[in-house]
């Protein structure tokens, strides 16, 4: 099992909850075992199999684009994070 | 031998670059700093500020005393007031309503007018109004850091040129990641000279109540930023980021901004993995967009849970 938290933006998609479990090998694994259980999030997480645009997958803190993408490994312990992409440039 | 400038603009850029020997995890790995916050208005975007105001005005887009409009907390509209004031252009920010007062003051000071956006939308909601605003007025000129290539090209040119002309190796360039200008113009230029390098973005995890945006579709990704051109794009928090700046000024005697804490964060990571997979070690840039000066009347200096003192603004 994999924690997976989950941004105020889609909470609503599973139900309010902060964070959820998910089970997979890859992170391709893990957002289909989510989409399966809450079709609502993955409609938005996911377009025509890849991620959307607008939303951010790290794992170990790191952005799953810059990693294998969808194939990137899960290990055992780390948590998965979805964010919004949010214009930076506050500074 | 020192010399006089003609203008403040003509400061812009050529910064200090110095090393930090004590906040590098290991001897073989050495780390630079790139000082930024030495720029005259006090931060990087000096240079991107410059740069797109002197494009607009070399290709007859922006009229003397046409209103500047740009959407921005802080360091850019900063940057465009003092651009602005001595070019002769009025200005508009569009902030969210929750910027540090210093910045709102220093804004106002320099003569700026400031339009408020609802601060549960951060910079998201501040580019959205702004980009209402300019299409509303047409009058309205809006450099728009986000998507004018002027902005990473004043970083290929300025900020990673410089990099590269005194230092003749660089493992890894470490930036905090905004619109993206820095990592993607000074990543571009450092790629040329070390072809090797790690382009590594620190970005900010943020707290929620600084996330309300209705839905994935408010989202926004800037128009100059190609994460296929970026290594590694690391979150980092808030307690790390404080903790980074706390050893920046503890350690070095440095006085950074929010970002620049982060930035160490992730620099120190990616050292401590240098030595230990390279056999003759390494070298480590980090750019530190700007100074702590900016940052002082916000409460996370002493607080004991920093992540809830900061949660309620966008950082960077």
């Amino acid at each position: 099992m994999t924690a997976v938290r989950i941004p105020p933006t889609l909470r609503n998609e599973v139900g309010g909850a902060r964070q959820v479990d998910a089970d997979g090998a890859t992170v391709r694994e893990l957002l289909g075992d989510l989409a399966a259980r809450y079709p609502a999030l993955g409609s938005q997480i996911l377009e025509g199999g890849d991620l959307a645009p607008f939303v951010n997958v790290y794992l170990g803190g790191e952005d799953v684009r810059t990693l294998d993408g969808l194939d990137t490994t899960v290990s055992d312990g780390q948590t998965l994070i979805l964010l919004p992409a949010m214009a930076g440039g506050a500074c | 031998m020192l010399r006089t400038a003609d203008s403040l603009l003509s400061l812009v850029g050529n910064t200090p670059l110095v090393e930090l020997p004590r906040i590098s995890p290991s001897p073989s790995v050495r780390i630079y700093a790139k000082l930024e916050g030495q720029n005259p208005s006090g931060s990087i975007k000096d240079r991107v500020a410059k740069a797109m105001i002197e494009a607009a005005e070399a290709s007859g887009e922006l009229e003397p005393g046409r209103r500047l409009l740009e959407p921005t907390s802080g360091n850019t509209g900063i940057a465009l007031a003092l651009v602005a004031k001595l070019k002769g252009y009025p200005l508009t920010c569009v902030m969210p309503e929750n910027a540090t007062e210093e910045r709102i003051r220093v804004l106002r000071l320099y003569g700026a007018d400031i339009v408020f956006s609802p601060a549960g939308e951060g910079s998201n909601g501040a580019v959205r109004l702004a980009l209402e605003l300019a299409e509303r007025d047409p009058s309205l000129f809006m450099p728009f850091q986000y998507g004018n290539d002027a902005n990473p090209r004043a970083h290929y040119e300025g900020t990673g040129a410089e990099i590269a002309d005194v230092l003749d190796r660089v493992d890894v360039l470490v930036a905090g990641l905004g619109t993206g200008g820095t990592l993607m113009g000074a990543g571009e230029r450092l790629r040329e000279s070390f072809p090797d390098i790690v382009v590594a973005a620190a970005e900010p995890l943020p707290g929620d109540p600084v996330m309300g945006l209705r839905s994935l579709a408010d989202g926004y990704v800037p128009p100059i930023l190609d994460v296929e051109k970026l290594d590694r794009k690391v979150l980092v928090s808030n307690a790390e980021s404080i903790a980074g700046l706390r050893a920046l000024l503890d350690r070095e005697g440095i006085f950074g901004g929010v970002s620049a804490g982060a930035v160490v964060h992730v620099a120190r990571t990616l050292a401590a993995e240098l030595a230990s997979s390279s056999s003759d070690g390494g070298v480590v840039v980090t750019i530190l967009a700007d100074a702590g000066w900016k940052y002082l009347s916000s409460g996370f200096w002493d607080a004991h849970d920093v992540e809830q003192s900061m949660e309620k603004t966008v950082w960077w």
